[in-house]
């Protein structure tokens, strides 16, 4: 039978629009308008899925974004997603949905025997199986993982866009319920540029499921006035089916907004979701309260529910979730439930724990046949995958004991309220803090963050005519701060509710048939299988901050955030140290408020927008050409150009040996650049650089080293005199924005007198570097500048033409050999290149990648900032203390360098590793020790930080930084590698190639 | 995630700003003169307030200027915002 639970009308659902969907490979019918929970339940399905931890079946508790229970696994291959709550599901024809966290099946499942080992699986069971031995550990993960865990991931890429938005509003309303569209009302009416967002498909919240009667008006017809009004100011903003997820400083909100997840087809013109960066002069936070379960014996079995979600599926959804059906409350506003519910046919019995009822609720119950037990507790629970039957037993409240005669009462629904909790999450977020109000006995927002109000329930207050009016006058006082003010007061003269929420008792747990102490299933937290019995036991294992027994009991830490469990769980541990719960304290909310998609946060950046990409103007050479590629920083640098058959070795030998012998060229406009002028930059440079500047000629290049005041080396470049006020800096690749920064820092901070302008010029300037023996006579026959060796020496710049285009040539060189910098503007830049490439195959011009002026540059022992570098390495550490100025009074890390530390005659030093076998390659990053014991640990010494082999030597060479190194020439040392082999190697000097620099001044 | 009111721009996001430290702490005169406690001082002593809190941002993704923050480190409310060499706000 089909829907055997929906009544025959009323509710916001479509009766003509049928709808087909799937659960666990069946087939379903439900309407246009429901959730997936209310079309299960309107056809009798109340088994949803098993528990995390002791694999118990599970229903439905609640009608919103805190369910606990009923999470499923929505959709199939690469749209599947995994723990999505069916409370909040649309259907769509052809929806299909699986239970999740159960094998083979939700009816029977393996797991399940978890429940009876419940013993064995007690709170911090996790953190107690670290304890054993590390080896055991490794057991009981592999068993712990495969069986707790909820859904699964999906295994194939998601191929849905998502989309990012920003938005600037002047009021943002969080919660589009009775106080939510009362502010947003009196901002709209004001002028002011009002976001409301809600979560549900349409806004109205309670009121859409309450016999509420507003000036005459039911409450759904009154709040689609409302809105109607809302909809027609274009300075007002509804998104519907968005969740706030993050309240962050000054207002910055994140929203989540499922834009087509709830139609049966993907749209190629719409995103999935849209997730909304918000920022807004002022916010009101309208979100409502949740409803507390009561902390029973047996309280988990699917069937049993919070009281004003099976009113929600009743009056908005038209179903009736039971038939027999008892209500188990504590407070007077769950008889409006139960009145519903008898009204509309069910057979409904009450158990109440409180002895006196009011007279005017019995009455009420009398005439619809309800029968009332007051003083009365449900001390226990029958039915397998639904409920059957509960036990109930007089309390005697003041020794809190079972009294009277124990009675059963069978049923198929159990529905349950312990007050009610203001949702205070996002208030929490924000920073506001919190206070216990005694009569709702929950927390409720205290200290307000500036710019922002809470109001209606979010705030404590229950009554609906007060929250209709406070929360229009908070919308009111926000416009009026903001300069703007409404013309229109609100007109509500009555609001009537039947039986408005005023207090409720907190109830630690209800007693049961079981000793609570002693492995019953009183849950507190459906979501984790926390019982009340693990709290007891975290407070006797000394876990007694409310922080410790969260994490220890893993209470609250679920998907939901403990949504419906914390105040209960806090009330428990007041119980136990007999404090008040506002001396018990509570954990912080964090966002998301709900499990979002990392899709939606990442949004756009995926692929190839995950991080901008730079390339130099001769890329397209180097793809077309075959290069591969390595990324340096954001730049795309080709790493080597292999040709037919070649692997990376064979193209670097081949490209090494070009440079030695006849021409290379490497691209190297990535080298950052930074334009210096005005009338103090030799001053400037003196203090930057470790050495002297002062008589830099025009045209005259130098090599620097910058040191940080701790006086450790961070970049090094060379940096050219191009006229009197001029000069042209360059950096390290991924050091440009960083030095940029740096001399910025100490010219607008510090030396706020000197006249100094810096630009990055990084972008404008193609870098050809030709390097090797032919590269003068190459080079000549294109410029049209004297480049002999007499008119052109080592470290000099010449301003010129090369093939027609204006360039500046450097005579600088990074492999040791004669090299040529050829720096001309961007646009120009391929085409030189291609000219190049073009003239030079007289002499078998050879393009090199970044692989091969690593080694080049290896085989001559010219460091790497970075790489034989690593922030704790002064030039003295480095054998670069020649380039350290004696004279010079102060320049950046001067002082440092003779800091009690940077004296040490054992710091690490750089120098040459030669390996005994001429033949490995020690892995960089490699430890090298003294002693090589058949484990870990060893007393390190250093460790390489460049190896490679070199074509030149034919053999490996590598750099390395070692204790005292500088002073242990010829000493063997040893290197563990990973495989357990140990390798000798002979410290050397780190030049291996051209010692006197013979090459360089061809 | 703040709002901050660049002294040259006006108000930015923090997204276009980076944090440097401590504001007001120059950098002495004449380093070789100080002993290496003093010149630790300056290179590692940092106050680390609980409560108002000088330092100094930059507008990286915007005019690139250095400018100095008044901030409660407690409530995160920026209380003002002054140029570099400027005298700090009494708090
Ligand atoms: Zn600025």
């Amino acid at each position: 039978m089909s829907n055997q639970n929906r009544i025959y009308k009323g509710g916001r659902i479509d009766r003509d629009l049928a709808i087909n969907f799937k659960f666990n490979g069946k087939e379903y019918i439900g309407y246009q308008g429901d959730t997936l929970a209310s079309a299960l339940l309107a056809n009798d399905v109340h088994l949803i899925g098993r528990s995390f931890k002791y694999h118990r079946p599970r229903g439905i508790l609640t009608s919103g974004s805190e369910e606990p229970n009923a999470l499923v696994q929505l959709g199939l291959g690469a749209r599947t997603e995994p723990n999505m709550r069916a409370t909040e599901i649309e259907i769509y024809e052809g929806l299909e949905a699986s239970s999740q966290n159960c094998w083979p099946s939700v009816n029977f499942d393996i797991g399940s025997i978890n429940n009876f080992l419940s013993r064995v699986f007690p709170a911090g069971f996790y953190y107690k199986t670290f304890m054993w031995p590390p080896s055991l550990w490794l057991f009981y993960e592999h068993f712990i993982r495969k069986a707790a865990g909820l859904g699964v991931a999906p295994t194939v890429k998601n191929p849905d866009r998502y989309e990012q938005k920003f938005h600037y509003c002047d009021i943002l309303v969080v919660g589009g319920g009775a106080s939510g569209l009362m502010s947003a009302l009196a901002a709209g009416r004001s002028g002011c540029d009002v976001l409301l967002i809600d979560e549900k498909p349409e806004p109205g919240g309670y009121l859409r499921n309450t016999s509420a009667k507003i000036d005459n008006l039911n409450s759904n017809d009154w709040t689609n006035e409302i809105l109607k009004e809302l909809e027609s100011y274009d300075n007002v903003t509804i998104l519907n089916r968005t969740a706030v997820m993050g309240y962050y400083d000054y207002n910055y909100l994140t929203a989540l907004q499922k834009v087509t997840n709830h139609l049966p087809y993907l749209s190629d013109k719409m995103p999935r979701e849209r997730y909304w960066r918000i920022r807004a002069k002022k916010v009101i936070l309208a979100q409502g309260a949740f409803e507390r379960p009561l902390v029973f014996s047996g309280n988990d079995r699917p069937g049993i529910m919070l009281a004003s979600a099976a009113r929600t599926y009743l009056n908005q959804f038209g179903v009736l979730p039971g038939k027999s059906v008892i209500l188990f409350t504590n407070n007077d506003h769950a008889y409006g439930t139960a009145i519903d519910f008898a009204n509309k046919g069910a057979k409904v019995t009450i158990v109440d724990n409180r002895e006196d009822i009011p007279s005017e609720l019995s009455d009420r119950c009398n005439k619809v046949k309800i029968k009332i037990y007051p003083s009365h507790s449900i001390i226990n629970t029958h039915g397998y995958q639904k409920i059957k039957k509960v036990e109930i037993q007089k309390v005697d409240q003041d020794n809190n004991e079972l009294t009277g005669s124990l009675r059963e009462i069978e049923c198929d629904l159990v529905l349950m309220s312990g007050g009610w909790n203001p949702s205070v999450q996002l208030f929490s977020q924000s920073r506001g803090k919190l206070e216990y109000h005694s009569k709702l006995n929950s927390f409720i927002p205290k200290d307000l963050i500036k710019n922002q109000k809470v109001v209606g329930c979010n705030n404590g207050n229950f009554n609906l005519l007060e929250v209709l009016k406070n929360s229009y006058q908070a919308g009111l006082d926000f416009a009026t701060e903001l300069g703007k003010s409404a013309n229109k007061s609100l007109e509500i003269e009555t609001a009537f509710e039947d039986l408005e929420f005023t207090e409720a008792k907190v109830e630690p747990y209800m007693i049961g048939k079981k000793k609570v102490t002693h492995g019953s299933k009183h849950f507190v937290d459906f979501q984790h299988d926390v019982t009340a019995a693990d709290i007891f036991l975290a407070q006797r294992e000394g876990y007694i901050s409310v922080e410790h027994t969260k994490r220890y009991t893993t209470t609250g830490m679920g998907t939901d955030q403990g949504k419906t469990s914390n105040v209960n769980a806090l009330a428990l541990m007041s119980h136990i140290h007999n404090k008040p719960v506002d001396n018990i304290g509570h954990t912080t909310f964090r966002p998301p408020y709900s499990p979002q998609t990392i899709g939606a946060i990442a949004g756009r950046n995926v692929d190839h927008l995950f991080d901008p990409e730079r390339k130099t103007a001769i890329h397209q050479w180097h793809v077309d050409n075959g290069a591969e590629f390595e990324d340096v920083g954001q730049w795309k640098r080709p790493h080597y150009f292999p040709q037919k058959n070649e692997n990376i070795h064979d193209a670097v030998n081949r490209e090494c040996r070009a440079v030695r012998n006849s021409l290379g060229i490497l691209d190297a406009s990535t080298l950052g650049k930074i334009d210096l002028q005005g009338p103090d930059v030799a001053k400037f440079l003196n203090l930057i650089y470790t050495n002297a500047w002062s008589k830099l000629e025009v045209g005259s290049c130098r090599y620097g080293l910058m040191c940080n005041e701790h006086g450790m080396v961070f970049d090094d470049g060379v940096t050219t005199r191009i006229s009197e006020n001029r000069y042209h800096m360059t950096t390290t690749t991924g050091g440009a924005a960083r030095v940029m920064s740096w001399l910025e820092e100490f010219l607008q901070t510090e030396w706020l007198d000197m006249e100094v302008f810096c630009t990055s010029v990084t972008e404008q300037w193609t870098v050809l570097s030709i390097s090797g023996p032919n590269s003068r006579e190459f080079l000549s026959s294109l410029a049209d500048v004297d480049i002999s060796k007499e008119a052109f020496p080592f470290m000099k710049m010449k301003e010129g033409k090369v093939c027609g285009i204006d360039a500046r040539i450097f005579r600088i060189s990074f492999t040791g050999e004669l090299s040529f910098e050829i720096n001309v503007p961007s646009r120009y830049g391929l085409f030189v290149w291609n000219e190049f490439m073009k003239h030079g195959k007289k002499y078998d011009i050879t393009p090199y990648g970044t692989e091969s002026m690593h080694v080049l540059r290896a085989e001559k022992g010219f460091i790497i900032v970075g790489q034989d570098t690593d922030g704790s390495v002064t030039p003295k550490d480095i054998n670069m203390d020649w380039i350290v100025s004696k004279k010079k009074e102060d320049f950046l890390g001067k002082r440092s360098f003779s800091r009690s530390d940077t004296r040490r005659i054992d710091r690490k030093q750089l120098v040459g590793l030669l390996v005994n076998d001429k033949k490995t390659v020690l892995p960089e990053g490699s430890y090298v020790v003294d002693e090589a014991k058949p484990r870990p640990p060893m007393d390190m010494i250093g460790h390489v930080s460049s190896s490679y082999y070199s074509p030149t030597c034919d053999h490996p060479i590598a750099l390395s930084l070692i204790k005292n190194g500088l002073n242990r020439m010829g000493d063997v040392v040893k290197i563990p590698l990973m495989s357990g082999k140990v390798i000798d190697a002979t410290i050397t000097d780190s030049i291996f190639y051209d010692k006197e620099g013979a090459r360089n001044n061809e | 995630m703040f709002v901050i009111k660049c002294p040259y721009c006006g108000e930015r996001d923090q997204t276009e700003f980076s944090c440097h430290g401590e504001a007001h702490i120059a950098r002495p005169e004449n380093p070789e003169t100080l002993t290496d406690e003093e010149w630790g001082e300056y290179l590692f002593i940092r106050s680390n307030k609980k409560g108002i809190h000088y330092e100094r941002w930059t507008h990286d993704h915007g005019c690139r200027r250095w400018f100095n923050v008044m901030r409660d480190t407690v409530s995160d409310e920026i209380l003002a915002t002054y140029k570099m060499g400027e005298e700090k706000p009494k708090s």
